[in-house]
C-alpha cells in the first residue's frame, strides 16, 4: 500500500482533501451546494475535450470550470437561482456527451474521470496540484473574514460594504479551483462528497468557525486516507468509499449534534426551573 | 437536407420518439411544478441516484427503466423521511444522499464493467443512448409516463396552490404534507423516464429547462405547462432529427442525440432569458415616462 507507486498518490490526495475540507465549509454555510456539484461535474467534459485534443487534462478542467463559474453567476443573478445552475450544468455536459461520442475508445478514461482512480497519478502532476492547493488555500485566508461574515449573515455584510455578489464570484472562483484539482483524483462525481460531507459533519461538531474549519479539513483527510487504503484493499473505485463515508461522517455528526443539543438544553434547564421556583 | 431519407422507416428513430417525446411531455407537466418548488437541485439528485439502478439493471440483465424507477422512487421516500424543513438544510441532505447514492453507482458499474466486461455500460447509464433503447422498454415507458400525467391531474389544483402558497393551501383544508409526498413519487417517475432517454446526468434537462423556459415565458400555469411540454417535445424531436442526420456529416459516426437535445433545451432557455429581460426593460421605460 505504500510501495514506490502509491506515494504520488498519497501526497495527491492529502493536498486535495485539506482543500476540499476548509473549502466545503464555506460551501456548507453559504448553502452553494448545488454549486459545488455542479462546478466539477461541469468541468468533466473540459477533461475529455482535452484528452481528445492531446493536451494536459488541468488546462480543460480549469477551462470547463471557468465557465462554468461565468455561466452559474451571470445566469443566476435573478430569481430561480438553482434552475439556472441546473441548465448550466447539464449544457456544459451536454458538451461532455458530444466529446466523448467523438472519442468512442475513451470509455476507460470516462469512468476513471467520473469515478475517481488513485493508481494512475504521475510525478508531474504533484507540482500543479501543490501549487493550486496553495493558492486556493491562500484565497480563503485573504478573504476569510469577509467571507465569513457573508456567508454568516449577508444582509450585515451588505451593510458593512461587502457586495454579496462579488463575494459570491470570488468564492465560486476558488471552489472551481478546489474542484478541478480534486477531479482526476476522486473523480467527477464523487468530489462533491468529499467537500460537502466532512464540513457538514465538522459544522454540527464545533461551534467557532476556526474550530470548524480545522475539523472540517481533518475529517477530510481521514476520509481520503480510508477511501484510498480500502480501495487499495478490496479494488473497489475509490468514489464507492469517499461518498459512503461522506454520508456516514454526516449522520455521525447530525446524531452527535442531537446529543450535544439535548445535553445543553437540560443543563440549561436546570438553573432555569430554580429561578422560577424562587420567587414563587 | 433537413430530413435524411429513411428517417421514419428507422425501428430505432421510431422507439426514440415514442419513448422521448413521452418523457419530455411528463417531465414538462411534472417541471413546471419542481421548478416552482424550488426541486431543481432535488430533481438532479433523483437522477443522479436512480443511476444506480441503472447500472443494477445492467447487471441483473432487466428492463433499464425498472431499475432507474425503483431507485428514484427510494429516493423521494427517503427524502420525505429525512424530512429537512429549512431550504439550505434540504439542500445539504439533499447534496449527501446524492453522493451516497453515486458511490453506489460508482461500485455497480464497476461490477458490470469486471463480471459483463460491457465498458461503455458507464456512458450508457450517465449519458444515455437513445437510439439502443430496446423496445420492451415502451409499454412500461407508457404506464409510468400515463401514472405520472393521471396523477398530475388529480392533484393539480391542490398541488398548485400548495406549490404557491402553503399557508394558504393549509387554511383551505388541503393535506400539504400528502400532497408534497405524491409530488415526489410523481417527481421519480418522470426523472426515471428521462434517465432511460438522455442518461441520468443529463435528464434534469428535460426536466427543468423545457419548464424554466416556459415559466419566464408567461405567469399563468396552464399555459406554462402547455409551453414547457412543447419545447420538450420539440427539443427531444429535433435532437433525435439532428443526431441522425449527423451520421451523414460525419460519415460512419453519428454525434449523441442527448448533446442534440440539451443544447436545443439550453437555447430555448437563453432566447427567453433574453426576451424576458427586453421585456422588463420595455415595462420599465414605459413606467418611468407614465410617471413623468
Amino acid at each position: 500500500m505504500f510501495s514506490s507507486f502509491m506515494i504520488n498518490t498519497w501526497i495527491v490526495a492529502t493536498m486535495v482533501a485539506v482543500v476540499a475540507g476548509v473549502v466545503g465549509l464555506f460551501v456548507v454555510m453559504r448553502g452553494s451546494s448545488f454549486a459545488a456539484h455542479a462546478l466539477p461535474l461541469g468541468s468533466l467534459p473540459g477533461a475529455a475535450g482535452a484528452n481528445l485534443l492531446g493536451i494536459n487534462e488541468l488546462f480543460g478542467l480549469i477551462l470547463f470550470a471557468g465557465l462554468g463559474v461565468i455561466g452559474i453567476s451571470r445566469l443566476a443573478r435573478r430569481a430561480r437561482h438553482d434552475a439556472a445552475t441546473a441548465l448550466c450544468l447539464v449544457f456544459l455536459l451536454g458538451l461532455g456527451a458530444l466529446f466523448l461520442g467523438m472519442s468512442s475508445e475513451y470509455s476507460q478514461g470516462v469512468y476513471a474521470l467520473l469515478f475517481g482512480e488513485v493508481l494512475g497519478i504521475s510525478t508531474s502532476q504533484i507540482a500543479p496540484v501543490a501549487g493550486m492547493s496553495v493558492i486556493s488555500i491562500a484565497a480563503i485566508a485573504l478573504m476569510f473574514r469577509p467571507l465569513l461574515l457573508s456567508s454568516v449573515s449577508p444582509e450585515l455584510a451588505a451593510a458593512r460594504g461587502i457586495s454579496s455578489a462579488g463575494m459570491d464570484l470570488a468564492f465560486l472562483t476558488v471552489l472551481a479551483f478546489a474542484t478541478s484539482i480534486a477531479l482526476p483524483v476522486v473523480g467527477a462525481l464523487l468530489v462533491f462528497s468529499l467537500i460537502v460531507g466532512p464540513a457538514a459533519a465538522a459544522r454540527s461538531l464545533a461551534a467557532r468557525p476556526l474550530g470548524a474549519l480545522f475539523l472540517s479539513a481533518g475529517i477530510a483527510l481521514i476520509t481520503v486516507w480510508a477511501a484510498i487504503s480500502l480501495s487499495y484493499v478490496s479494488n473497489w473505485p475509490v468514489g464507492f468509499f469517499v461518498g459512503a463515508i461522506g454520508a456516514v461522517s454526516y449522520a455521525i455528526g447530525r446524531l452527535a449534534s442531537r446529543f450535544l443539543q439535548a445535553d445543553r438544553a437540560q443543563a440549561a434547564q436546570v438553573p432555569s426551573i430554580s429561578t422560577t421556583a424562587l420567587p414563587g | 437536407m433537413i430530413l435524411e431519407p429513411g428517417f421514419f422507416a428507422s425501428t430505432p428513430v421510431q422507439i426514440a420518439l415514442i419513448v422521448g417525446g413521452g418523457a419530455a411531455l411528463v417531465s414538462g407537466v411534472v417541471g413546471v411544478f419542481a421548478v416552482l418548488r424550488g426541486q431543481s437541485f432535488a430533481g438532479h439528485a433523483f437522477a443522479d441516484i436512480s443511476s444506480s439502478g441503472g447500472a443494477v439493471s445492467f447487471l441483473l440483465g432487466i428492463n433499464p427503466l425498472l431499475g432507474f424507477l425503483g431507485m428514484a422512487v427510494i429516493a423521494a421516500g427517503g427524502m420525505e423521511l429525512a424530512g429537512a424543513r429549512l431550504a439550505r438544510e434540504r439542500d445539504l441532505v439533499t447534496g449527501i444522499a446524492l453522493g451516497a447514492g453515486l458511490g453506489l453507482t460508482a461500485l455497480l458499474l464497476y461490477f458490470d464493467v469486471t463480471t459483463r466486461s460491457t465498458t461503455g455500460v458507464a456512458i450508457t447509464v450517465m449519458f444515455g443512448s437513445m437510439f439502443s433503447i430496446p423496445a420492451s422498454v415502451i409499454p412500461l415507458a407508457l404506464a409510468v409516463g400515463g401514472a405520472a400525467l393521471a396523477v398530475s391531474a388529480v392533484l393539480y389544483r391542490p398541488l398548485l396552490l400548495a406549490s404557491l402558497s402553503p399557508e394558504l393551501a393549509r387554511v383551505a383544508g388541503v393535506r400539504v404534507r400528502m400532497i408534497g409526498l405524491l409530488q415526489l413519487l410523481v417527481l421519480a417517475f418522470a426523472v426515471a423516464l428521462s434517465a432511460v432517454t438522455v442518461g441520468a446526468i443529463l435528464s434534469t434537462a428535460l426536466l427543468i429547462g423545457p419548464a424554466a423556459t416556459a415559466l419566464s415565458l408567461t405567469d399563468r400555469p396552464a399555459s406554462a405547462i402547455a409551453a414547457a411540454v412543447a419545447i420538450g417535445v420539440g427539443a427531444v424531436w429535433g435532437g433525435i432529427l439532428l443526431a441522425y442526420d449527423s451520421f451523414y456529416w460525419t460519415p460512419g459516426h453519428g454525434w449523441p442525440v442527448s448533446f442534440f437535445i440539451v443544447s436545443l433545451v439550453f437555447l430555448f432557455y437563453l432566447l427567453a432569458t433574453i426576451q424576458e429581460r427586453r421585456r422588463k426593460r420595455r415595462r420599465k421605460a414605459a413606467g418611468c415616462r407614465g410617471g413623468s
